[in-house]
């Protein structure tokens, strides 16, 4: 085990000190800290006058300011941290000689991708965390509601889902990095998937229910049209953790179908007579797409595990 | 003294080329053994299998009698390599890249401090010991690996052209390195080199290899004897290894 522990306690030096880390924290604090404060501040104009309602600082997470949620925002950049971790772990090794070096090591070899896997998860979990932490600390100030414990909870589980979403997108830049041998390559091809299920999934869905129904006049048809288009997104991990975490953050929602997008106090007023789910029931919920997501995660760094195992540490 | 590395028919074949072809040979324990051949010829290959870092194909091979492929971790406990082009992290000094070796082989930081201290000023390179490794010439990256061996202290040395592209200077120095490596250390040493004065110089024994067969192996003298007819101790190994290169096995 001795093996795993070096590694990991190098990749974590590695990642905590490169600028490519620096930097990319730098931005993901910016633009949560920035949106928390536009959002905070709408929040306590908007609710000033009304009774301060339950559940009110989950709406930090999830109320669109100007830009968009903070939700919304890990959704679409979180990928790109995971990939920018591992988008070139093996084959740098691999280039620079130290790669067949490390495999004549007394350790066994999957200690290496272990090792390197491992480390990135925590790094990303760290991220999370100390973003989740003054984001919350900045809203505490902003609207002055403590949360309750149930909300903590519902963090926390946010928090967990996240971090595997993210260690998904590792598995995949990790396999990458195992697949091709040039940094470039692997980079561009990370790119590549980060854009195909950001952006050419959810057009792709709805070109195909386009196609299937044509016209959308009746209701029934538009209803039709719109469950096509999720089960073609579905396709897409992101769309996996847009479901299941709008539906852990917001315990209003019962379903993760379509909502029709409201202000705070409009919301509000709606949702005045609804009773909100527990956190259990919230998971009931979307269990299915945490499922998928954890299944996918491990399959991802199974499929990069078998891999590398079999590869040639013999750079030819 | 018996036979620390033993090898039985071993081959490796990529797809329909034959890398390492029924390869037979042994080296005794304490000995250094020249291994030579024209690029391509299989050294490196073979020096993988005895590692356990690639698998043969057919045959087998012993290591102080752990099997390579089953038994690779304690094989790679005892076995130091330096590969042709030896890797260190570029953005870690010298004491850094050698307290990650320690801890692999699971020395302790405070057992490893005094140890690379040693290693270092023993290379030459104790002056240099706080500089980034991207900032190091072939050289001194060398000096390095022979560091990272006197680290690991392991019973045997696989070294892999260990001063290919290196000034006439480094070059005499990597060779005291590796005499002394064998005289004060007892370690067993695999040299693979083109450089053949200094195999020559350094070796006990040394096996020419070409297409993935062992040739000829033996002391030099035996080899100029058998091949050349000729009775003299200081014959050059270059016109034996152009002989046996030119005509192939008898």
């Amino acid at each position: 085990m001795s093996g795993i522990g070096t590694i990991v306690r190098k990749e974590l030096a590695d990642h905590f000190s490169s600028y490519r880390f620096i930097i990319l924290f730098a931005l993901i604090a910016m633009v949560s800290l920035i949106t928390t404060y536009m959002v905070g501040i709408g929040l306590r104009e908007e609710l000033g006058s009304v009774a301060k309602p339950k559940f009110v600082f989950l709406m930090l997470f999830t109320s669109t300011g100007p830009l968009f949620s903070l939700v919304q925002f890990v959704a679409f950049f979180g990928p790109l941290i995971g990939l920018i971790l591992g988008f070139d772990s093996i084959n740098r090794e691999r280039s620079s000689g130290t790669l067949s070096k490390l495999a004549s090591q007394p350790i066994y070899r999957d200690a290496i991708i272990n090792g390197k896997f491992l480390a990135g998860v925590v790094t990303i979990s760290l991220m999370l965390l100390c973003i989740l932490l003054v984001v919350s600390g900045l809203g505490l100030r902003l609207i002055g509601v403590v949360p309750g414990l149930e909300e903590l909870w519902r963090i926390i589980v946010y928090l967990v889902i996240s971090i595997f979403y993210i260690s998904f997108w590792l598995g995949i830049s990790i396999l990458l990095s195992i697949l091709f041998r040039g940094i470039a390559t692997s980079a561009l091809a990370t790119l590549a998937i980060w854009i195909f299920f950001s952006f050419f999934v959810s057009m792709g869905a709805s070109v195909v229910a386009d196609a299937m129904v044509p016209s959308k006049e009746d209701p029934e048809l538009f209803m039709k049209h719109i469950r096509i288009q999720r089960i073609v997104s579905l396709i897409s991990p992101m769309q996996h953790y847009n479901d299941s975490t709008a539906v852990i953050i917001s315990p209003m929602r019962k379903t993760t179908g379509p909502l029709v997008l409201m202000g705070p106090l409009e919301r509000l007023s709606s949702e005045r007579f609804k009773r909100p789910l527990a956190l259990s029931e919230s998971i009931y919920v979307v269990i299915p797409h945490i499922i998928t997501l954890i299944a996918i995660t491990f399959i991802c760094f199974g499929v990069s595990y078998a891999v590398f195992m079999r590869q040639e540490i013999r750079s030819i | 003294m018996g036979h620390i590395i033993e090898t039985h028919h071993l081959s490796k074949t990529y797809g329909s080329q034959s890398a390492v072809d029924e390869l037979s040979f042994t080296v005794e324990e304490g000995e250094i053994f020249g291994f030579l051949g024209p690029n391509g010829s299989g050294k490196t290959t073979t020096l993988l299998m005895l590692l356990g870092l690639t698998e043969p194909t057919s045959g087998w091979a012993r290591v102080s009698g752990y099997n390579p492929t089953r038994e690779a971790i304690k094989v790679k406990r005892i076995v130091g390599y330096i590969p042709e082009s030896i890797g260190f992290y570029d953005d870690m000094n010298a004491r850094e890249n050698l307290r990650f070796i320690a801890r692999l082989n699971n020395i302790a930081d405070s057992a490893s401090a005094l140890k690379i201290e040693e290693a270092l000023e023993g290379v030459g390179l104790k002056e240099e010991a706080e500089k980034k490794l991207g900032a190091y010439s072939r050289g001194m990256r060398q000096r390095l690996g022979i560091a990272e061996i006197l680290i690991k202290e392991p019973r045997i040395a696989f070294l892999d052209e260990p001063t290919l592209g290196l000034d006439p200077e480094g070059t005499i120095r990597i060779i005291d390195y590796i005499q002394s490596l064998s005289r004060d250390k007892d370690m067993t040493i695999l040299l693979s080199s083109h450089d053949l004065k200094q195999v020559q110089k350094l070796s006990h024994r040394i096996g020419i290899m070409i297409n993935g067969r062992m040739i000829a192996v033996g002391p030099i003298e035996t080899l100029a004897k058998e091949r050349l007819g000729i009775d003299d101790k200081e014959i050059s190994l270059d016109e034996v290894y152009m002989k046996y290169f030119q005509e192939g096995p008898l």
